[in-house]
């Protein structure tokens, strides 16, 4: 294993070696520095001219800028752009900027698509099915621009202008409801009969919501109550507990039910530390949840300890993320009206000069986050979705699927604990790979939102045939695509004892 | 996998007569059978193939005029305001009837016929996908299968190559080819993207070529002293020509929507050549004002990828030995 890592590490270092070298030399290429002063017209223009060549070194030859490159990265030092700013300083700027963007949509694309595909296999020739596969063509042939700015006409002016009288319109909730049935009565197995009531079930579950939300101005000022996150949460209880353990053993459940009723009463008790906290105090709010959870799966689990654990534990976090956006949806009012009731924003990371407690702040990151990550989600949402699903359905067809089946193990068991541990094993290795990708990946849409992130890094470089910010971008993600692909292969060795390293 | 009909005892009822017939096919005939029962892909096939006649038939290409009467280079005055023109509800639901009108696709701010703009613009991009999968297709083929089937010295240069171009973004290349062909971009930046994204067919095609150099057909071809440039191009590469086909195709669709995200932030086609991204891109602030001139390119782009795509999956399911189940 070490003899493995130390030598694709050092493949890998000759690798980025002579990459760096091919993309200073194709940088330096591109065009002209200079162009914009030659079209100076102020006095000192013969000044500038000189101070930018002397600081880009443009009278050395392009190898010998390069050599010059190398040695001050030797010395940990990213040297300066064209007019002097610290390259170090930018890129750091950069990278917190792009990291917050991608771990939100890579985190949301793999929870969501995973759990699709999955659906979808066990669910394989139903209407779901098809209906996600034909989706995921659409994703996959969508131009991420178009969708960015399009996101940006509909979901942010006007969602904004809508949200001055959030009525949602009759035939707008006779839409949503006739989609809710559709997807109830695609996912419904069986003859037509059942599959038309979840239909009707769903079509009504579906209009009576958004009808309530229109009649209440529910996203006037929206928020759960509490009602709403217990009930939200005891129902995440029992789906928790059918996934972690099954319900023919009580412990489990009754775990997993004390931990979503402890949960709800413990976001009254908390009340005044809840008002305006800081990210320390709910981590450890968090760390409490999980000790508290795993006491009452330890208590309660009776045969299934383990499971219980898992189940409460679950639920636990869960509740508290309900809690979570319960409050920042309660601050939700405020933060619009401080915003001028355009609480969806289409340009950067923050409000400048916008200053409010906890939850407002967290709210602003959200509203300027929102789009961002819908448009980065689609593609690899699409991605995960297929991956998943065809590495459940093979996965499905295995020998020892049948085997668990044939023992007369419940469907639950043989799914959970015997098909998707190991449909998994696939999808580990496309995380890695697809995390490394899209730190620098995020190039359009960072561009289309205005976020001054990585790929702006890049961009900004390469249109004013600036090498060092290039540089540094490439250092960057060239370093990530390496390490996470060495990673994917180590992981996928240690998830499947078949492959060996050499 | 030919199956041969048994032959029949005189007298009793021929298979045939049964309907228990097996008819003998060829790896293509079946191939064909499988891609053509696929129906996604046929659609896809159907459009793809109206979408490139429309771009090439109406506004003519290479100075051969086609039907459709306006350019994409002269400039009018507008008609009412440069809406489209294009109405597809009949007069009996309400609507205008079934029309183009004079400019279906609307004009853009300086009355230029959008529909014409558009056919240009998806001529353009439809090029370079083309030309993008052929360089690619190729480069990576060879590069693939004189590492998959040469091994040793040649397949370790080979290969850190292809690591290092994997590593190299396009978007830098693109920059300094887009920069530096100027007007005739389009062919240009279609070759030299092909040049950049062979690697991953690259890895397919040695993958494909490292266990089938191992097979015996293979065995028994050295061992009867045939040259190695004949191994390869004779009994190897026909045997991965499903692996190449499915990503080549895929790779156009792939082409599309790389050349138009590259235009879109002005590093692909430059003006006053177009592309359907440079389209959008020129016209991404009109889309509160005129959306008409956002709407179409991209349209054409969703369609052009979408039918390549749903061919691509047909390909691949066709070309699957394991998929003996045929569609109905």
């Amino acid at each position: 294993m070490i003899v493995f890592i130390a030598r694709r590490l050092v493949i890998s270092f000759f690798v980025l070696l002579a990459a760096t070298f091919i993309i200073f030399v194709l940088t330096a290429l591109s065009g002209d520095p200079l162009e914009d002063l030659r079209q100076d017209a102020s006095p000192n223009k013969a000044q500038k001219i000189a101070d930018r060549v002397e600081r880009m070194q443009l009278d050395d030859p392009i190898p010998v800028r390069y050599l010059s490159w190398l040695g001050d990265i030797v010395r940990g030092d990213l040297g300066v752009n064209r007019d002097g700013h610290s390259v170090a300083i930018m890129l750091g700027e950069a990278l917190s900027a792009t990291l917050q963007l991608v771990i939100a949509a890579t985190v949301m694309a793999i929870i969501i698509g995973v759990i699709i595909g999955i659906v979808s296999a066990l669910r394989q020739y139903s209407g779901f099915d098809y209906t996600v596969t034909f989706a995921a063509f659409i994703c996959f042939s969508l131009p991420i621009f178009w969708v960015a700015v399009m996101l940006k006409q509909y979901m942010a002016i006007e969602f904004n202008n809508w949200l001055k009288d959030p009525v949602i319109p009759a035939p707008v909730i006779g839409a949503l409801a006739l989609l809710s049935g559709l997807v109830f009565g695609a996912l419904t197995v069986g003859d037509r009969r059942r599959r038309l009531v979840s239909f009707a079930v769903g079509l009504a579950v579906g209009g009576g919501l958004f009808t309530l939300l229109s009649v209440t101005r529910w996203f006037a000022d929206p928020g759960f109550g509490l009602p709403l996150v217990l009930a939200v949460s005891l129902t995440a209880a029992v789906g928790f507990t059918v996934l972690a353990a099954g319900l023919r053993q009580r412990g489990p459940l009754y775990a997993a039910l004390a931990a979503a009723v402890l949960g709800a009463a413990a976001s009254e008790v908390f009340g005044p530390l809840l008002a305006d906290p800081t990210w320390l105090e709910i981590a450890g709010l968090a760390l409490l949840t999980v000790a508290v959870c795993a006491g009452l799966g330890y208590a309660l689990g009776g045969l299934q300890r383990r499971q219980a654990i898992t189940a409460a534990v679950l639920t636990g976090l869960f509740t508290g993320g309900v809690i979570f956006v319960d409050r920042m949806l309660q601050a939700f009012n405020s933060y619009s009206a401080a915003v001028r009731g355009r609480p969806i924003s289409t340009i950067g990371a923050r409000t400048p000069n916008f200053q409010g407690d906890f939850w407002q702040m967290n709210l602003d990151s959200a509203g300027h986050l929102l789009l961002p990550t819908m448009a980065l989600i689609l593609v690899s949402l699409a991605t995960y979705t297929r991956y998943s699903r065809a590495s459940m359905l093979e996965v499905m067809n295995q020998d020892y699927v049948r085997t668990a089946r044939a023992k007369g193990l419940p469907e639950r068991t043989v799914v959970v604990k015997h098909a998707f541990r190991n449909g998994l094993i696939p999808i580990t290795t496309l995380m890695a790979v697809d995390f490394a990708g899209v730190i620098g990946g995020a190039v359009v849409t960072e561009n289309v939102f205005g976020w001054q992130g990585m790929g702006n890094l890049f961009i900004d470089g390469l249109n004013t045939v600036d090498p060092m910010p290039v540089m540094a971008f490439f250092i960057v993600t060239g370093t990530a695509i390496v390490v996470f692909n060495m990673i994917a292969d180590i992981l996928y060795a240690y998830l499947d004892p078949r492959i060996r390293l050499s | 996998m030919t199956i041969n009909t048994q032959a029949t005892e005189p007298g009793t009822p021929s298979d045939a007569q049964q309907g228990l017939a097996v008819v003998a096919r060829t790896q293509g005939q079946m191939v064909r059978r499988r891609f053509f029962r696929h129906r996604a892909a046929l659609a896809g096939m159907v459009t793809f193939g109206l979408v490139i006649i429309l771009a090439f038939s109406s506004i003519g290409f290479a100075g051969i005029p086609g039907w459709w009467d306006k350019s994409y280079l002269d400039t009018g005055s507008l008609v009412n305001q440069g809406r489209p023109t294009l109405s597809v509800v009949p007069e009996f639901l309400g609507g205008d009837g079934v029309r183009l009108g004079e400019h279906p696709f609307g004009q853009d701010d300086i009355g230029i016929d959008y529909f014409a703009l558009t056919m240009r613009g998806a001529q353009q991009s439809l090029i370079i996908a083309f030309l993008v999968a052929i360089v690619g297709t190729v480069v990576g083929t060879l590069v693939g299968s004189a590492a998959g089937y040469f091994r040793g010295k040649v397949e370790a240069v080979l290969m850190r190559f292809t690591d290092v171009m994997i590593t190299i973004p396009v978007l830098i290349i693109a920059a300094v080819v887009g920069r530096m062909m100027g007007d005739s971009g389009a062919a240009a930046l279609g070759v030299f993207i092909g040049l950049v994204i062979w690697p991953t067919l690259g890895r397919l095609v040695r993958g494909e070529f490292l266990s089938l150099r191992e097979k015996e057909f293979v065995e028994a071809a050295r061992a009867i002293g045939t040259p190695a440039k004949r191994i390869i191009f004779r009994h190897i590469l026909p045997n991965t020509i499903g692996v190449i086909i499915v990503a080549a195709t895929l790779s156009v669709a792939n082409a599309v929507l790389l050349e138009s995200a590259l235009s879109f932030l002005g590093l692909g086609v430059q003006p006053p050549d177009t592309s359907l991204g440079q389209l959008i891109s020129e016209y991404r602030s009109a889309m509160v004002t005129r959306p008409w001139l956002f709407w179409w390119p991209g349209l054409f782009i969703i369609l052009i990828a979408l039918s390549i795509n749903f061919i691509g999956d047909g390909l691949r399911d066709a070309f699957d030995p394991r998929q003996t189940r045929v569609r109905a």
